[in-house]
């Protein structure tokens, strides 16, 4: 297994933990979207290593493994920021204007949805309700909801984890 | 079995218990559409192109994976129905790139005979279409996805019957695409290159990678001594392609045609598949008496080969070190009979017409060649010739009759049926039982290692030693085998494996037949029956009878695992790394 020829240590508890999980999986029935969730916890997403590890360990082929990571937009391929930025497309936060909130975060990120800033700051997410259509239109970060937002305040929210 | 009573389209009939309402209706000659389903390979329902009215169902429902009842009422053919399946058809119609006037499948593709068949004048949705890369990376295997309806024979083959599982169906709804994990090329996963997909496809999604071209520039070269040969399953199948019924012998029209074609000379690959069973139980003999690895494993199916390579590394050292025969052939054209013609060998331009789309990939190995050549320039399918007959204008069906050249062209009956699942093990037997027991073998046929048993065993009494051999077919059987073996569950001298179920005669370069016929016909048993026959009309039916090999051996290669031999017609094997990591 590739993840464990790192020499830094945070990535062989990583793999430590991966391998916990599998065995606490293997043999049962349906284990791979279980094992697959407990390890995008550890990992924040499921690189090809992660899989093949998940692959070799619950024998099941990795080409039926990246199939069902595919399937899910809750399992991701791409590594995510240490603030997950989440931003509301439901029907209320669009009718008010979350698609330009979205193109000013892309803007001031300088990503695109679904990637994450090179210092593994910040990842960018679009998605459906999150049940806050009070105050159209939001986003989250981690687990902070900001509610009622112009494209104006952005740089104010992202200006908060500045110095975080 | 039970019966219960149904109807269908008010006809009342009996059918067994078990049916679906598929095998209910083509039990009372009643067609129903299907395009999804391939019997034992994939019944999912997926398509719905099969449905059906039920009575008392709530909505229509799909005939390959609806199984029958008491008192089922079954109607196949109300507007309702038709109406859904012209719809689902356009549908899919809509998001296919349609290019039909240049698909390899025309007139073979199941989606255009149900366009056909179900009266399309239109396609009423013009949606989104995909535009995929097609894939034609692998020197065996062309994958186009915007040909691809999606119904997962391709993956069900690879995944549950071949166990090789390098494709998938990736990502979801309109974005849903069959192909390998992280969408690497066919060439850069464990792929075995066997075909097996291929030949389940019912429209042009899978091909083999086309090489006539090279053929055709060869042949046009005045500076190249251009020859053929062509394996055993080549000559029961090709006829398919123009008519003939399945399990057809055409070896005649085929050489006929080849001639035609304009090769210098038209070399059966049995010769050399004689040649593989004197080397091959020499080495047996060697490594029984000398306590070598045992099993031995048959070395001739190039899908196995990397199967192997692939997933089974610790077996290396258990498989034969012979070439695969047209390989061996390969390296005797290049030296022996390049010399005895008096040609340079670099001008000796070998073609192997092929039931198989491994060796397209087996080919290029570059441990494959001697004194700097490779042994084999082109592979071609069995397919390929078909169409580079017919690009020749060649009328196969109204061909004189035709032999395979000397000096090489005669071959026994033993090599003939390396074409069947349990064939190599038998033309294997018919040597080893007479070179351990020191006297003619009077009874040739070993009825036990025939048929299409995923897995067959047999232990025989030979010169007072037990041997013990099996053989399995499909790298599915394959890797069952070879677990049991590594559990230490069972010991053999002597394990025959080919990649593709039921050997060679229904490998992944031989005519394919659509899911209404292979549904139904098992192609395996008719195409070896034709295989069986040949091997009865011959002659001579020991590999150690053929007058030609020994003449090689007294003129060239001394004896069977000589020093030359080995040079020659002995290869080695590397283990291959699964997917490895780019990042």
């Amino acid at each position: 297994m590739s993840s464990n020829n790192c020499c830094c240590g945070i990535v062989d508890e990583k793999a430590r933990k991966l391998q916990e999980i599998i065995e606490n999986h293997k043999g049962q029935k349906g284990a791979l979207i279980p094992v697959l969730h407990e390890a995008q916890d550890v990992y924040g997403y499921l690189p090809m290593s992660v899989q093949k590890t998940i692959s070799e360990g619950l024998d099941v082929p990795l080409s039926e493994v990246y199939g069902v990571v595919t399937f899910y937009t809750q399992f991701s391929l791409k590594p995510k920021g240490r603030f997950k930025i989440n931003t509301c497309m439901g029907t209320a936060c669009y009718v008010k204007g979350s698609n330009l909130i979205l193109e000013k975060l892309q803007e001031k990120l300088g990503i695109h949805v679904g990637d994450c800033t090179e210092d593994g700051k910040f990842s960018l997410e679009a998605c459906r309700c999150i049940g806050a259509c009070g105050l159209a239109p939001v986003i989250m970060i981690n687990d902070d909801v900001y509610g009622r937002l112009t494209p104006d305040d952005i740089e104010k929210v992202l200006e908060k984890y500045k110095d975080l | 079995m039970e019966m219960v009573n149904i109807t269908i389209d008010t006809r009342k009939i009996q059918v067994p218990k078990d049916y679906t309402v598929l095998e209910a209706a083509r039990y009372a000659n009643i067609d129903i559409p299907t395009l999804c389903f391939l019997k034992d390979i994939n019944e999912i329902g997926a398509c719905r192109m099969c449905v059906v009215e039920i009575k008392g169902a709530r909505s229509l429902q799909a005939a390959c994976v609806y199984p029958v009842s008491e008192g089922l009422e079954i109607f196949t053919q109300t507007p309702k129905v038709r109406e859904s399946r012209k719809v689902t058809l356009e549908l899919i119609l809509s998001n296919h790139d349609k290019k039909c006037l240049t698909c390899v499948r025309s007139r073979n593709c199941e989606l255009q005979k149900l366009a056909e068949e179900l009266n399309i004048k239109d396609i009423r949705f013009e949606g989104e279409t995909h535009e995929y890369a097609i894939d034609d990376l692998s020197p065996s295997i062309v994958r186009d996805p915007n040909k691809c309806v999606l119904c997962r024979r391709c993956v069900n083959m690879c995944k549950n019957i071949q166990k090789v599982a390098v494709i998938d169906t990736n990502d979801r709804g309109f974005k849903t695409i069959v192909g390998s994990a992280f969408e690497k090329p066919l060439a850069e996963v464990p792929c075995i290159n066997c075909g097996q997909c291929i030949n389940v496809c019912p429209v042009g999604a899978l091909r083999e990678k086309d090489d006539t071209d090279l053929v055709w520039e060869a042949l046009a070269n005045p500076d190249l001594h251009v020859v053929v040969q062509t394996a055993p399953a080549v000559r029961v199948a090709l006829g398919e392609e123009f008519g003939m019924p399945i399990g057809t012998r055409c070896t005649s029209n085929m050489i006929a045609s080849l001639r035609r074609l304009g090769f210098k000379k038209v070399f059966d690959t049995n010769t050399a598949a004689d040649l593989t069973i004197m080397e091959e139980v020499t080495e047996l003999v060697g490594r029984i008496k000398n306590g070598g690895k045992l099993p031995v494993i048959t070395s001739c199916s190039p899908g196995w080969i990397k199967f192997c390579e692939h997933n089974y590394p610790e077996f290396l050292d258990n498989l034969s070190s012979c070439k695969s025969p047209h390989e061996m052939f390969g390296a005797v054209l290049k030296s022996y009979y390049a010399e005895k013609m008096g040609i340079d060998p670099s001008k000796v331009f070998v073609v192997s017409i092929m039931p198989c789309t491994a060796k397209k990939f087996e080919a290029k190995r570059p441990e494959l060649s001697a004194n700097g050549y490779p042994d084999v320039d082109v592979v071609l399918t069995t397919r390929e010739l078909a169409r580079m007959i017919r690009e020749a204008g060649i009328d196969f069906n109204e061909l004189p009759e035709r032999h395979f050249d000397d000096p090489m062209g005669e071959a026994t009956g033993a090599a003939v049926i390396f074409g069947a699942t349990g064939g190599v093990m038998e033309a294997a037997l018919r040597y080893l039982i007479e070179l351990l027991e020191g006297k003619p073998l009077e009874k040739v046929e070993f009825e036990s290692v025939r048929g299409v048993d995923g897995v067959k065993e047999v232990t025989l009494n030979v010169a007072g030693m037990e041997i013990k051999a099996a053989v399995a077919h499909g790298t599915g059987n394959a890797k069952k085998l070879l677990d049991k073996m590594k559990r230490g569950e069972a010991q053999y001298h002597f394990v025959e494996v080919m990649a593709c179920p039921g050997g060679c005669v229904t490998g992944g370069g031989q005519p394919i037949q659509p899911s209404q016929v292979r549904s139904w016909i098992d192609l395996r048993t008719e195409r070896a029956k034709a295989i069986y026959e040949e091997d009865e009309s011959l002659p001579l039916r020991k590999s150690q009878d053929n007058p030609f090999i020994k003449k090689l051996y007294e003129e060239y290669l001394e004896h069977p695992g000589s020093h030359k031999a080995h040079d020659l017609l002995h290869t080695h094997y590397t283990a291959r790394e699964n997917y490895p990591e780019d990042e």
